[in-house]
């Protein structure tokens, strides 16, 4: 192994290549076992793959709440279930998928398991809170699930009141399962923002942050600021239930459309919580599968910022028909115009990172060009939407369930399934069969297009949501509509089986299978116990696929409790140069 | 490319509709070349570019500052078009002329009540005059409601507790549809209503012939006449007269029989108790059925009430 | 501020995935600081409530704001400045590593704590006798206001939940108290005292906010 040293007047640092194992007898999986060291541990990995199971189990149940609400608008009369039944059906359909799933899927997932090694740290900032984050999410999960026994909730996942106050049943129950898994959500922003501060290694500049950490990065400060507003709103809703507060009730003297501001504030910067770690993802493998440079990487970091900023400041886009002035209408369809272009930048910037690229068409690769296309065509039509004149005919249409189906499923959950199939290999170490892998990725693409292009007709025609019923002549759309719904859950169904049955393999795939340059491809698969045995030093960004791999794979050779006396050095190009500034 | 046309958008019955269409146009087709020349640019990519060694080297470009300014920019344009477009195009659907022709519009669980100048009502049925412009001053008793006419490209929530307008001009006699687009309970898919474009001599005759609302038609019994009212105020969309289950109990075989009521005593259905229960609907609420109908306090006079009392005597 | 300990060294208190001291407690006060921000987010809801109410009924604000009592208001107020000194004062013993004057210091600070819960219950079951109950339960009639409910609807959310801070504070500074009197704080070590004392600080702050928008309204 090469050792090498520094000389300058500054301290000297020592640092050596540390080339991965190829296959690990001990990692985080084995170090330790029983049921018990996976409930109460602190590992952020294994924190991540308990995220895995409960967000697994919460998709599966909101696509099969999804498959019924689309047996029954199979035909316009009531043949199914009652017009009660599928209230309470579309609703918790809405808030399985975005509090339970969306929201925390990326950040909760991926983000736990990747962000640290990323950023060659041993852990996230606040192990321990990161755990009660996932019992918090839990306890908030059975808060959900307790509104359904409990009389049920039919106001759609957005409680607008004064419905939502007037009504019986279940709301006041799920709206603090709301504000209990808010908390879940905060706390594992917090966790990631002191992360990226504090927590980085020797060499991991700004300027050296890996993509998807910036977008982790512009979702947590969203996170943080955003979902106390809906954890405050919730909890006057339910004040409001309690004891009558009157400050969203007409009936009390309040204003409901006062609630719309306020829910909105939130729900609209959320929409960029479930997008912007997709955004992450998808620069980490286009650079990978094109073995290239990032295109524009200081473009693609600041846009997620900006999006993350100025998608504070159009929650009023979602209310051009509520009856709110005119002037305010305007300067929220301006603003949201304006948060389509940063978007528009990132798909030019990632196009161009394929340019000349040497790109290899593996699954990953394939789920995000179906994320390029669903989610593009999930943009140009908010864009449609943000023009008040056109959004006062396709609000509350089948338009707007079309689009928000695509930036939700088509982008996020496209992007959410490029990052597992990406970095599975180094969750578990091993391959899932990728022709199957392939197959699935072609069902889910075409289910989803199948399901939703329709109702983009459906919506213009005039076919308003959360209709139960419907006049004839949405009949045919509506029927399409429903056969695509189940190739798309066949897809998933086929992608839950091939991950399980890796499981079950037992020849590891080495470290590195894509021949990545980022720094979780430089420890062993699947990951150590403690991520990392040294120091990692950092002397290259982790797309410089001009570098020789063993330039990513130095760390300091003298270590202390695994790390080493050079945290915050300066680091030169020069893979053998480190100065340390003390 | 009319065939285009009619596929993605209802007809066009107003001026203003057409106008919507042409941004509607303009935006989807200029998404459409954007789409298309990411696709090819992603399918070229992907056959000129693969993969052809593990070893393949690519070339380092960080950044085109040249290139970025045009993406930036040229979309930016576009969608600063489209933003003042929608914007002027937003600010006429709701701006109503002076002289347009106003009718008050109620909305509630589940139907719409239209009240005009001369004391007439029509439930779920909107007549207008053509060639005129309408002004709706909405309102709701409940909670919100949305009035969407697709064929107008009108929309406008209807809040309890504040007034809210919207205005149409529709030049030739026909109907459209009216939903209901804010999502309001169990019989939100089912609130909806026709507008009914006469021509202005025949609306005048409608109006006339409607003045004062609460009168019975001379050529009907009292029966008939509430077997009219029931359709026309919605009682039938929750209360079936042919003992179907729906959101209410059934008036088939209902007068004279015993009910037991939620709070576990029981009632004998005569003409008080129905009297009673249109005007104070949750006071007696029968068991197994959610206390969710609204008051007719005001709506119904006493001769309508009495009719609908003596159309229910008659279904048994 | 920070505590210096000599990098690579790993003290007992410096979990494993830190490299430091320093960079432990550094991590810790950062977070808190994030913390703050949601805390400040989450009351910012309510404020954004109590402004658009007081923008559409400042009459209301002025009227009602005379069944709050000032004087007692104002005690509150020094009292929870007072409380702010004292844990400053508690860091500040930390930092000079006088063991005992951090016991002290964090035991003033809880017992000024609880005078303010004291007064706020007084001043709560006052008003519950007169009526003044939130929302539907309003029976009082010495307003002459249509809306009078809503006013005191967001007076008994934002002081309460205002109270529930102070409370989980008193309950978080106790169990300092405990740890400090067992002596496990010292100038090398107090990073929970020094994140508290930021949490308190913003309690007191919130306060400080309250205090004139709903005691003094002329």
């Amino acid at each position: 192994m090469a050792t090498a040293e520094a000389s300058s007047n500054l301290s000297k640092v020592r640092v050596q290549r540390h080339k991965p194992e190829e296959n690990p007898k001990e990692h985080y999986l084995n170090a330790e076992s029983g049921l018990w060291s996976w409930l109460t541990t602190v590992d952020h990995k294994r924190i991540g793959l308990m995220y895995l199971m409960a967000l697994t189990f919460f998709f599966l149940v909101g696509g099969l709440l999804a498959l019924a609400i689309r047996i029954e608008l199979w035909a316009p009369a009531a043949d199914f279930i009652t017009a009660d039944t599928y209230n309470q059906l579309f609703t918790l359909h809405g808030a399985i998928m975005i509090f339970l799933f969306l929201v925390p899927s990326v950040p909760a997932v991926l983000g736990n398991f990747i962000l640290p090694i990323q950023l060659g740290a041993k852990d996230v900032a606040f192990p321990r809170l990161n755990l009660a984050s996932f019992y918090i999410y839990v306890a908030g999960a059975l808060f959900t699930l307790f509104a359904i026994i409990n009389g049920g909730v039919d106001t759609g996942w957005t409680f607008y009141t004064p419905y939502s106050s007037s009504i019986g049943g279940g709301v006041t129950a799920m709206t603090l399962g709301v504000f209990v898994i808010g908390f879940s959500s905060i706390l594992t922003g917090l966790n990631f923002i002191v992360t990226i501060h504090k927590m980085r290694a020797p060499g991991i500049t700004w300027g050296k942050l890996p993509l998807f950490c910036w977008g982790l990065y512009a979702t947590s400060i969203i996170q943080i600021l955003a979902t106390p507003v809906l954890a405050i709103t919730v909890l006057l809703l339910a004040m409001e239930r309690i004891m009558g507060i009157g400050i969203f009730d007409p009936a009390l003297g309040g204003d409901p459309i006062l609630y719309q501001h306020f829910f909105w504030f939130y729900s609209h910067p959320a929409v960029y919580i479930m997008i912007v770690p997709g955004f992450g993802i998808v620069s980490e493998i286009v650079s990978t599968f094109s073995k290239k440079t990032v295109f524009g990487y200081w473009a693609i970091a600041l846009s997620s910022l900006a999006i993350a900023f100025i998608g504070f400041l159009v929650w009023g886009h979602h209310m051009f028909v509520s009856g709110q002035a005119s002037l305010a209408s305007m300067v929220f369809s301006f603003l949201t115009f304006l948060v389509g272009i940063p978007t528009g930048i990132k798909m030019f910037n990632w196009l161009a990172t394929l340019y000349k690229g040497s790109i290899k068409l593996d699954t990953p690769l394939l789920y995000v060009f179906g994320f390029f296309f669903l989610f593009t065509v999930g943009g140009v039509t908010g864009i449609a939407l943000a023009s008040i004149a056109l959004d006062v005919h396709l609000h509350d249409t089948y338009y707007v369930v079309a689009h928000f189906h695509f930036v939700m499923v088509g982008g996020m959950v496209m992007a959410f399934l490029a990052g597992l199939h990406y970095w599975w290999p180094k969750m578990f170490g091993v391959m899932y069969n990728q022709t199957l892998a392939k197959i699935a990725c072609f069902l889910i693409f075409i289910g989803f297009n199948v399901t939703f292009l329709p109702q983009f007709v459906m919506g213009s025609q005039g076919m308003p949501r959360r209709y139960f019923s419907y006049i004839d002549q949405f009949q045919p759309f509506h029927q399409i509509s429903t056969v695509g719904s189940f190739i798309l859950g066949i897809g998933f169904m086929l992608v839950i089986y091939y991950m399980l049955t890796s499981l079950l393999k037992k020849k590891s795939v080495g470290p590195n299978p894509w021949g990545s340059r980022a720094l979780e491809w430089q420890i062993p698969s699947p990951a150590p116990h403690h991520n990392f045995d040294y120091t990692p030093v950092i002397v290259h960004g982790p797309y410089d696929y001009h570098k020789p791999m063993a330039d990513f794979q130095l760390g300091l050779v003298q270590s202390t409790n695994g790390h080493g006396p050079a945290h915050g050095a300066e680091i030169s190009a020069d893979a053998t140069q480190i100065e340390t500034d003390k | 490319m009319e065939a285009i046309r009619d596929f993605f958008l209802p007809p066009a019955k107003t001026a203003l509709a057409s106008e919507v269409d042409a941004l509607f146009w303009f935006v989807h087709i200029t998404s459409l070349v954007l789409i298309i020349g990411i696709l090819i640019a992603l399918a070229y990519f992907v056959y000129k570019y693969r993969r052809k060694s593990e070893n393949d080297v690519t070339p380092v470009i960080t950044h085109n500052n040249k290139l970025e300014v045009t993406w930036s920019v040229i979309p930016l344009i576009i969608t600063l078009v489209v933003f003042g477009w929608g914007f002027q195009t937003y600010v006429s659907l709701t701006t109503p002329p002076d002289d347009a022709y106003e009718v008050q519009v109620t909305a509630q669980k589940w139907f719409w009540l239209f009240q005009y100048e001369n004391g007439a009502q029509s439930r779920n049925e909107l007549h207008v005059p053509a060639g005129r412009p309408v002004k709706l001053v909405m309102s709701s008793r409940d909670v919100i409601h949305s009035f969407f006419v697709p064929d107008y490209r009108i929309k406008q929530d209807v809040v309890p507790d504040r007034y809210t307008e919207t205005w149409f001009r529709v030049d030739e006699p026909g109907e459209s549809i009216v939903f209901c687009t804010e999502y309001c309970g169990t019989d939100h898919s089912n609130m909806m209503a026709n507008v009914i474009v006469h021509e202005q001599e025949e609306f005048e005759t409608w109006l006339a012939g409607n003045s004062g609302g609460g009168e019975k038609p001379s050529d009907l019994a009292p029966a008939e006449w509430g077997e009219q009212l029931a359709k026309e105020w919605a009682c039938t969309t929750c209360h079936s007269p042919d003992g179907s289950e729906l959101t209410g109990p059934t008036w088939l075989g209902k007068f004279g029989s015993q009910e037991q009521l939620a709070d576990g005593s029981s009632v004998t259905v005569d003409e008080n108790y129905i009297r009673e229960s249109i005007l104070e609907p949750n006071a007696k609420v029968v068991e197994g059925y959610a206390p969710v109908m609204n008051t007719y306090q005001g709506q119904l006079n006493d001769d309508q009430i009495d009719a609908i009392i003596e159309y229910i005597k008659t279904l048994k | 501020m920070a505590n210096h300990s000599s990098a690579g060294s790993h003290a007992s208190h410096v979990q494993h995935h830190f490299v430091s001291s320093e960079q432990q407690f550094d991590t810790a006060k950062f977070g808190m600081w994030v913390f703050l921000a949601t805390e400040i987010l989450m009351f910012g809801g309510l404020f954004a409530a109590y402004i658009i109410y007081r923008a559409w009924y400042p009459e209301l604000f002025t009227l009602a704001s005379e069944e709050l009592n000032t004087l007692w208001g104002g005690v509150n107020t020094l009292v929870l400045i007072g409380s702010s000194l004292t844990v400053a004062m508690a860091i500040k013993s930390a930092q000079l590593n006088q063991k005992k004057n951090i016991v002290i210091n964090l035991g003033i600070t809880v017992a000024l704590a609880c005078v303010f819960m004291v007064i706020k219950y007084f001043e709560y079951t006052h008003k519950f006798h007169l009526g003044i109950f939130p929302g539907e339960f309003y029976t009082f009639e010495g307003i002459d206001h249509p809306k009078a409910n809503i006013f005191f609807s967001l007076y008994y959310l934002m002081t309460g939940l205002h109270g529930i801070h102070v409370t989980i504070g008193i309950v978080i500074i106790s169990w300092l108290m405990v740890r400090a009197y067992k002596g496990h704080f010292d100038s090398e070590y107090y990073t929970p005292v020094e994140i508290t004392g930021l949490y308190w600080h913003l309690v007191d702050i919130i306060w400080i906010f309250l205090f004139p928008l709903f005691y003094l309204i002329d």
